[in-house]
């Protein structure tokens, strides 16, 4: 596997970049999906993320990366680390980024029985799949519109229960699977089913730059990069350094950071205006906003962390209004100005 | 013998070149788009390639029907029973790695097969995740994917063409042009590609090119630049020079051009500038002349009737809109694509061989359980696999007939004559047809979408005329039925037959003025859904408003000729045509 393009160094895509970190902050947002023009680099930032993620602490042997401090519990029935031992000399990993690729089939993503020790050694063994191996990170599918349809649906119900049920020879085996749910396409591949697309907390749409320099210099980023990744790396090591400890601090102030009734209101107001479906868009509306004001380091929610996750948050749970030429972004933008003023 | 001949030459000489540069540098070229008929310029091309990657080199063959077992790997069942532990079998992506893999009848490819393509080619690995197994295996390949398309509508996915850096059309060439070079040169030791040095301002250029022709994708200027260097260390310079940069504008950008290029610096810039956080003055480092040799390079080699058409307002791009109910999956009628875990109740049919195979590998573990010795072998529901089918999308030709008092007078007996043809038509193509009349206050669905033929008849031929025009009520039921048959996955074709002349607004008030406002409404609405659809006028003489109409609603408009059905017909085959091939 090649190394991964920085995340500092992407040039442009304001908005994809905010939306991925505003989700690595709180993970209770669900998840973002990135629609687009080709070769916007979409699967460029969502890999460069994973390689700025700050490690997290999990029990050592533990293959659902179960956290030391989380009830043992919680955790499957079939780990094989004993409860008293949970919490001793726990270990640093990175947080997973798993990719779900195309083509995946449902024993590798749900788990199931250990093949080679069944064959070898006549156990029955289960072993962990791709959601057991995504718990507490990340889950990310490119071209998720070309998804099996049977594959989305175990994927939407995992997602919302944060749980992974399998039934498998007679074994019966549940662990824990929350994860942040990234998804990347292009619309001209095929539309995302509605239900899919509510799953995701915030939608980007990219767009191609289109001014010289900006594409002068993603083409010369880019072509550096694959010339010499390390030393490009390097370069940039810095700079990435910046963004991880930026998301750090953004972490720990999550839960402090005080959102008033009046931001609530608001919230609810500019949700109104819209006629989004169910409270799911106004809750990630706040939550959103809550971990751009993290991320900003800025001492409460207001206005400005409303008005620019929006967009993000909303324009993919509106209606379709067909009498309405506008895009849905359009929508968003208008009923900010309305409600929030400028 | 014609001009065009040189031409020719001159395509066929960057045709070789092309092998020479895709064998320099094949994972960083990514591959070679050829649209050319099949026949002995293509074969002479491909014998080409084939020359060009002597030794142990692989060339593989991707079966057009080719499953994802075989495509990514799986688990090699024989081998695994016969080791007692699993074995997994490589797939044609990783048997590929290092080499070419050749993608006939590319026109044809799935979006999923090509998606598979593109990850294998950003990645330079094959990952797969399947049968128990977690496979992974380098895969720097460089793809020629051979286009046979006739239409310009017939194009190989995009996913794929835009990561195959050089695009080639041999349609032109003849065999009399298309020489084999003689000297059977040895396999090319060219310099390391990566050590070519490009200049800052070889990059620009290209990017201003790229932008001035009109191409979106910020994929090409860098798999132009790759194809620059590799034309460098084919020429033996370690440094990009316009010559270089020339061969990457004709062989990457030129194919591609969407717009005719305004004149650089004297014209206004082809794109208004974007607020932008990088500093402006980045532009002045494009050296201007090196951009107006690249974009002559790239100019020079298209066909002039190409410019022409580009100037014309652009090459009409592609829409895809559609695509995703082209096909859908049934569980008992179609073509196979493959199987799956699961019951086989509701209808679905079970694959017994692939049941079987699911079951293989867990047969001692099962027989150490249930401690039996009689030999059958025990397979679990788990084990069922059930077949995955794909049926060719319906299509739905909706008939929107105005019944007004207007129409009756003089065009609703020839109308019905006309839609009898249709349906005939319709019938042939194992189409489904529905029918909604409008009259007086309000549209009525006559016939939900059917098959037969009979009932269409006779709910047509009883059909009233008279009353007022609720075309707006009529459209807006239209667009209603098309939306949910869409869902389905079905196509959906749009004929309107109406004189245009709406004098009943939604709410069923009448007058003119409104009702033909809120006609247009509904007729923009119809078109935001974006259907193939057809306005047909038949007032005695073609009226403007419906001409207007038809161009609000993104319809084909087309006067009813006195009595001609057949040319009516004919009119509307041609255009459900397209919406049908998509």
């Amino acid at each position: 596997m090649r190394a991964a393009f920085p995340f500092s160094a992407i040039v442009g895509q304001e908005e994809m970049r905010l939306a991925l970190l505003v989700a690595a902050v709180d993970p209770s947002i669900g998840g973002v999906l990135v629609f687009g023009d080709r070769g916007t680099g979409k699967s460029t930032a969502v890999r460069a993320l994973a390689a700025l993620l700050p490690p997290m602490t999990v029990v050592r042997g533990c293959p659902y990366n179960c956290d030391p401090t989380a009830d043992a519990a919680a955790c499957s029935a079939a780990c094989p680390v004993p409860a008293a031992a949970r919490t001793r000399k726990p270990s640093r990993v990175p947080v997973p980024v798993v990719d779900l690729p195309l083509g995946a089939t449902e024993d590798r993503v749900v788990g199931a029985l250990d093949l080679e020790r069944a064959l070898t050694r006549g156990e029955k063994a289960f072993e962990p799949g791709l959601l057991a191996r995504a718990h507490r990170g990340f889950l990310y599918i490119d071209e998720v519109n070309l998804l099996e349809d049977h594959l989305v649906d175990l994927l939407l119900d995992v997602a919302a229960s944060g749980e992974n049920v399998v039934e498998r020879e007679g074994l019966s085996i549940r662990h824990p699977a929350r994860f942040v749910l990234v998804g990347s396409g292009n619309p001209e591949e095929g539309e995302l089913r509605p239900q899919l697309l509510d799953r995701f907390g915030l939608s980007v749409e990219v767009r191609t730059p289109n001014d010289l320099p900006t594409r002068v210099e993603v083409v010369r980023r880019r072509d550096a990069f694959e010339r010499d990744p390390d030393a490009f790396l390097a370069r940039w090591r810095r700079e990435d350094g910046k963004v991880r400890r930026r998301l750090e601090a953004a972490r720990e102030r999550l839960g402090t950071m005080p959102v008033s009734e009046h931001t609530l209101e608001r919230a609810a107001k500019l949700c109104m205006a819209l006629g989004t479906d169910g409270l799911r868009g106004e809750l990630t509306l706040i939550r959103a906003a809550r971990a751009l004001a993290c991320l900003e380091g800025d001492v409460e929610v207001g206005d400005t962390h409303l008005r620019r996750m929006a967009a993000p948050a909303l324009r993919h749970r509106l209606r379709r209004n067909p009498l309405d030429e506008a895009g849905s972004t359009a929508r968003v933008e208008r009923a900010v100005q309305e409600q929030l003023g400028s | 013998m014609s001009d065009s001949a040189p031409r020719a030459a001159a395509v066929w000489a960057d045709a070789v070149l092309a092998v020479r540069l895709l064998a320099a540098d094949p994972a960083g070229i990514g591959g070679i788009l050829l649209r050319a008929p099949y026949g002995p310029v293509r074969d002479r091309w491909l014998a080409l390639c084939r020359r060009s990657l002597r030794g142990e080199v692989p060339l593989r063959r991707l079966p057009p029907q080719i499953g994802e077992d075989r495509l990514l790997g799986g688990l090699d069942l024989a081998a695994t029973l016969r080791a007692g532990r699993p074995v997994a079998e490589q797939g044609l992506l990783a048997a590929a790695h290092g080499g070419l893999l050749l993608v006939p009848m590319a026109e044809r490819l799935s979006p999923t097969l090509a998606g598979h393509l593109a990850a294998a080619l950003d990645r330079g690995a094959v990952v797969a995740e399947r049968d128990g197994l977690t496979l992974e295996h380098p895969c720097r390949i460089g793809v020629v994917a051979l286009d046979e398309g006739v239409s310009t509508e017939e194009r190989p996915p995009a996913s794929l063409c835009d990561r195959l850096a050089i695009h080639l059309d041999l349609a032109s060439v003849t065999l009399r042009e298309a020489s084999l070079p003689d000297d059977e040169p040895e396999v090319e030791r060219v310099r390391e590609v990566v050590a070519v040095r490009s200049d800052e301002t070889v990059v620009a250029a290209l990017c201003e090119a790229a932008l001035m022709l009109g191409i979106p994708s910020l994929r090409v200027p860098l798999l132009a630049l790759r194809v620059a260097r590799a034309a460098a260390a084919l020429a033996g310079r370690d440094r990009i020079d316009e010559r270089d940069a020339g061969v990457a504008a004709r062989l990457v950008l030129a194919p591609r051009a969407l717009a005719a290029p305004a004149r650089p610096e004297t014209d206004a810039p082809p794109e208004p500038p974007a607020p932008t956080d990088a500093p402006e003055d980045r532009t002045a480092s494009s050296d201007d002349s090196l951009t107006e040799i690249v974009l002559q390079a790239a100019l020079a080699t298209m066909p002039p009737d190409m410019l022409a058409r580009l100037r014309d307002g652009g090459r009409r791009r592609a829409g895809a809109a559609g695509r995703s109910g082209a096909a859908l999956r049934h569980k008992l009628r179609g073509r196979p694509v493959g199987v799956r875990s699961g019951s086989p109740r509701a209808g679905a049919r079970l694959s017994l061989i692939d049941t079987l195979r699911a079951a293989a590998p867990w047969q001692s573990l099962r027989r150490a359980q249930i401690s039996a010795t009689d030999g059958r072998i025990a397979v679990r529901p788990d084990d069922f696999r059930i077949r995955r089918l794909k049926q060719r999308a319906q299509t739905t030709t909706i008939l929107a007939v105005d019944a007004s008092g207007s129409q009756a007078l003089h065009r609703l007996a020839e109308a019905k004559g006309a839609v009898e043809l249709l349906l005939a038509e319709c019938y042939v193509r194992r189409d489904r047809v529905a029918l909604v009349a409008f009259r007086g206050r309000g549209a009525e669905l006559l016939l939900p979408p059917t098959r037969s033929l009979v009932r269409a008849r006779r709910s047509l031929a009883a059909l009233p005329g008279g009353g007022g025009t609720p075309l707006a009520a009529g459209i807006d039921a239209v667009r209603v039925l098309a939306e949910g048959l869409r869902r389905r996955g079905e196509s959906v074709v749009v004929v309107v037959l109406t004189d245009g002349r709406a004098n009943v607004a939604r709410d069923g008030t009448g007058g003119r003025v409104q009702a033909e406002a809120d006609a247009r409404s509904a007729a923009t609405a119809l078109r935001e859904i974006g259907l193939t659809s057809l306005l047909i006028d038949t007032s005695p003489r073609p009226q403007p408003v419906a001409a207007d109409l038809a161009r609000v609603m993104g319809a084909a408009y087309l006067p009813l000729p006195h009595a001609d059905a057949t040319a009516l017909s004919r009119a509307v085959v041609a255009t459900a045509g397209p919406a049908r091939a998509a």
